[in-house]
């Protein structure tokens, strides 16, 4: 199912920073279709039926729990939902996918992940890159929950360098299969899979193959115990060793040396899947703080009469409003580029791997920015059950341990800081998006006089667009320099890189959370998006500090003397705000809403 | 066997419930809306039937565009073809009237109503239903069989039940009891998909007018705080001369 296009020109990835997208053009959650939204309540049902109410046997290691769950999302058609109908899946657009992701994850982070490394790493690979043969035989099975996948890259010696891994696969005397060998890590699914992407190499090949390899214990595959580990305690996570496993040479997934385009591929999808996988755990966390925030009485009154535990509650509403409306703008901005590429003649299969490619850099921006959020946010719900929230009898214990596994799986937090700019720079060199111009236009502006003309901002959110046009500025700045200065050696320097991301997740956060505002503004009236308006003012409030102290940071490292003066006259210049908006009331607004309708009501 | 479910659409169990023009209209502001759990159970009953008798089952509802999702989500359930009655639910009879009228036009062997409708309690619509079409009516149903024409209806009677025979035509009241909470169904995604290409007739009303009309509408009294006291001295104090309940 494709929700309307309306984009005249859709943006390519990384393009949001150079051209002003228009509110009319972002799609919003307001804009799910009759059928999503009931798509979305039968989801949120099933959770409440199925995971919610045992959340504390999932604490409990109780991995059967995982599976016999995973089953009966099958059984509810959740786990094919991205699946092609050739291939006994429901065939639905992108942000039908994220949607159901969305809010299956909410309860616990074991179904999140066994949900995600089923249905993103474990099967997505085989429907993106199998042969015909491998998908007719695999998928339907996988689409269904008859069997489960896992995805097997790490190794001990192989994390974020994923490439270096030492797992072999051995051609036979006869060619017809391969011997595998090796040691994978933290393979989640593990305990219960029927398959495994499994990544090798062949000979020295400079770049590992993968392999859909059947889970038999009789082929030379054998599992390590559960690991102990903080969080995702029902998450079936273990070692996996093969020792001359053989696969059949039909069972290579895609070209021989085609692996770690694979995985990274695999990846992308995955890294705004959890962005997506993040977001109802926020909502759920949200509504018990303030639940127990309006139940809680101290000094005879309700703790949410109180301003610091508001200042809680609007900011972690604030997140989970910024997260949702830039997760589900790039998910629909994907949903229309796969769109767009089958019209233009491409198989589904090829649309979709592109159409997720090109939005890479927003895919890592996501994976960054929500799962640093429903970290917060599981932080503060702790802190809004004081003493009762370290215990491990709320819900707020294990959603914090949970959400901290966000933040290391499908590609460090770190790492996807560096891919994120490093793909926007060569983006640029390849010139897919033209920051060449306007990081020079910025460079002449620094050198000119400043305009002293007093700007009209009458009209709703003018003020804080006008200030997402000059925080690019700051990234054009900052990031050209480093350009010009480093070169290819850019990604040598890590901090200003880690910098930059920074500068970059804020901008792009931020910018969606205004054109969501705007767009329903417009249509529902601006009325009814008070706390909308008030969420997304303090949002970008914070943008500009965590960007001036970024850009600054970055400055004072690669530049000096005349040019650091400049550079930090500039950033002074765009990060000013010509009315301060007050914060105390933005806060007081967001959580007065959410404090009377005792609920995350976005 | 032809079964019509009539569905109403009520605010969910959670829902603060407000009321606007001088307390004369519920305000349906940010209400969430569901299937009337009472017509949920003969809803699943319904489908209990399709599946082991060959049943079929149409849904129906008297209201206005804006309850199609709630017929949307019986069809994705599983019942064969929606009517919606294209008028406002306004009493118990104009809505039983309505509801008749498509009963007796369909040629329905059983039709399932809730006991009552969670909104406004009314609790006649099946009853009437059955009197305008001429069939037999079992309220309070918390059990049904159906064997060709004849039916076996368990009733809820004070402290106890009721076993019934009885024969098609037959309207009932149903409640908990005609199936469990845990058999109540979740659409699954193919239901949903599939709820789009089944059909959702949308029939003019007949001529029917409200007998009653809502004078107003009165919330009850806020709960006053809660008074911790120490004493059972206290308690039987306060009891009798604040109270005065004892």
């Amino acid at each position: 199912m494709e929700t309307e296009t309306k984009n005249n020109e859709l943006l390519r990835g990384g393009q949001f920073l150079v051209k002003e997208t228009k509110a009319e053009d972002v799609f919003t959650p307001e804009d799910f279709s009759e059928e999503q939204k009931m798509m979305r309540d039968s989801v949120k049902e099933f959770v409440d039926r199925e995971i919610w109410p045992k959340k504390e046997e999932f604490e409990h290691k109780n991995y059967a729990l995982t599976e016999e769950v995973m089953r009966k999302a099958g059984e509810m058609g959740l786990l094919g939902v991205a699946v092609p109908e050739e291939y006994g899946g429901l065939g639905m657009g992108f942000v039908t996918t994220m949607l159901v992701c969305d809010y299956i994850s909410g309860a616990t982070g074991s179904v999140a992940t066994a949900f995600g490394a089923h249905t993103g790493i474990g099967t997505l690979p085989i429907t993106l890159y199998g042969t015909e043969e491998q998908k007719k035989k695999y998928v339907p099975k996988l689409a269904t929950g008859e069997w489960f996948g896992a995805y097997a890259l790490t190794e001990p010696s192989a994390g974020s360098d994923a490439n270096s891994g030492k797992t072999k696969a051995v051609l036979s005397e006869d060619g017809k299969y391969y011997k595998i060998s090796g040691q994978k890590m933290w393979i989640s699914n593990s305990g219960f899979c029927h398959t495994m992407i499994v990544f090798a190499r062949i000979e020295d090949d400079k770049y590992i193959t993968g392999f859909i390899v059947e889970n038999d214990p009789e082929n030379g595959i054998s599992m390590g115990e559960e690991e102990k580990k903080l969080g995702i305690h029902s998450s079936s996570t273990r070692q996996v060793f093969f020792s001359d496993t053989k696969v059949p040479v039909e069972n290579m997934l895609g070209e021989r040396g085609e692996g770690f385009k694979i995985a990274m591929n695999a990846l992308n999808v995955g890294r705004i899947k959890l962005a997506a996988a993040s977001l109802d755990a926020q909502r759920r966390v949200i509504a018990n703080a303030v639940q127990y925030a309006n139940e809680r009485i101290q000094f005879n009154v309700p703790i949410s009469s109180f301003g610091a535990i508001k200042l809680k509650l609007a900011e972690m509403a604030t997140s989970a409003y910024v997260g949702e409306s830039a997760s589900y703008r790039a998910g629909k901005n994907i949903e229309d580029r796969i769109a767009l590429r089958v019209k233009a003649g491409n198989s589904h299969q090829e649309a979709e791997l592109k159409g997720v490619e090109e939005y890479a850099i927003e895919c890592s921006i996501l994976k960054v920015a929500v799962s640093e959020d429903i970290q917060n946010c599981s932080d503060e719900g702790i802190q809004i059950y004081g003493g009762m929230g370290y215990s491990a009898d709320t819900p707020m214990e294990s959603a914090w341990r949970d959400a901290r596994i966000a933040r290391i799986y499908e590609g460090t937090n770190e790492i996807n800081r560096m891919l994120a700019v490093g793909m926007l720079v060569k983006k640029a060199m390849k010139g897919h998006v033209d920051l060449l111009n306007p990081a020079q236009a910025v460079a002449a502006e620094l050198m000119g006089i400043p305009s002293f003309e007093t700007p009209d901002f009458s009209e709703l959110l003018s003020e804080e667009k006008a200030m997402i046009a000059k925080l690019k500025k700051v990234f054009l700045m900052v990031a050209g320099s480093a350009v010009q200065k480093y070169g290819t050696e850019l990604e040598e320097h890590q901090q200003t890189l880690m910098a930059a991301a920074d500068i970059l997740i804020e901008i792009y956060m931020a910018e969606s959370a205004i054109l969501r505002t705007e767009k329903n503004a417009e249509r529902f009236g601006e009325d009814s998006q008070k706390e909308q308006i008030a969420m997304s003012q303090l949002y970008l409030y914070h943008a500009v500090d965590i960007i001036t102290v970024k850009a600054k940071e970055a400055i004072l490292s690669f530049a000096e003397g005349d040019e650091q003066r400049a550079m930090l006259m500039g950033l002074k210049r765009f990060t000013k705000y010509q009315n301060m908006p007050n914060i105390g009331e933005l806060r007081r607004t967001i959580a007065h809403k959410v404090i009377s309708e005792n609920n995350y009501p976005f | 066997m032809k079964i019509l479910v009539c569905i109403s659409h009520v605010p969910d169990t959670t829902s603060k419930i407000n009321f606007t023009d001088s307390d004369t209209k519920f305000d349906t502001n940010g209400v969430q809306f569901v299937i009337n759990p009472n017509d949920e159970f003969g809803l699943t009953r319904a489908m209990w039937f399709k599946e082991k008798q060959g049943a079929t089952v149409h849904v129906v509802n008297v209201g206005g565009a804006e309850t199609e999702p709630t017929l949307r989500k019986a069809l994705a359930i599983g019942a064969d073809e929606a009517i919606r009655i294209n008028t406002p639910a306004t009493d118990g009879f104009s809505v039983a009237k309505q509801l008749a009228n498509v009963a007796k036009e369909g040629g329905y062997d059983l039709v399932i109503g809730g006991r009552e409708s969670i909104d406004y309690n009314g609790g006649m619509v099946p009853g009437m239903v059955a009197k305008l079409i001429g069939a037999n009516f079992v309220n309070t149903c918390i059990g049904l069989e159906v064997e060709g024409d004849k039916a076996t209806a368990i009733r809820e009677i004070d402290g106890g039940k009721e076993t019934l025979k009885t024969s098609l035509p037959l309207v009932i009241g149903g409640q908990k009891g005609l199936v469990e909470e845990s058999d109540l169904r979740i659409p699954n995604m193919r239901g949903i998909m599939q709820a789009r290409t089944k059909p959702l007739n949308v029939k003019e009303p007949v001529d029917a007018n409200a007998e009653t009309n809502t004078v107003s509408f009165q919330k009850p009294a806020p709960k006053g705080a809660v008074k911790l006291v120490d004493s059972v001295d206290e308690l039987v104090n306060l009891l009798h001369n604040e109270a005065k309940v004892i």
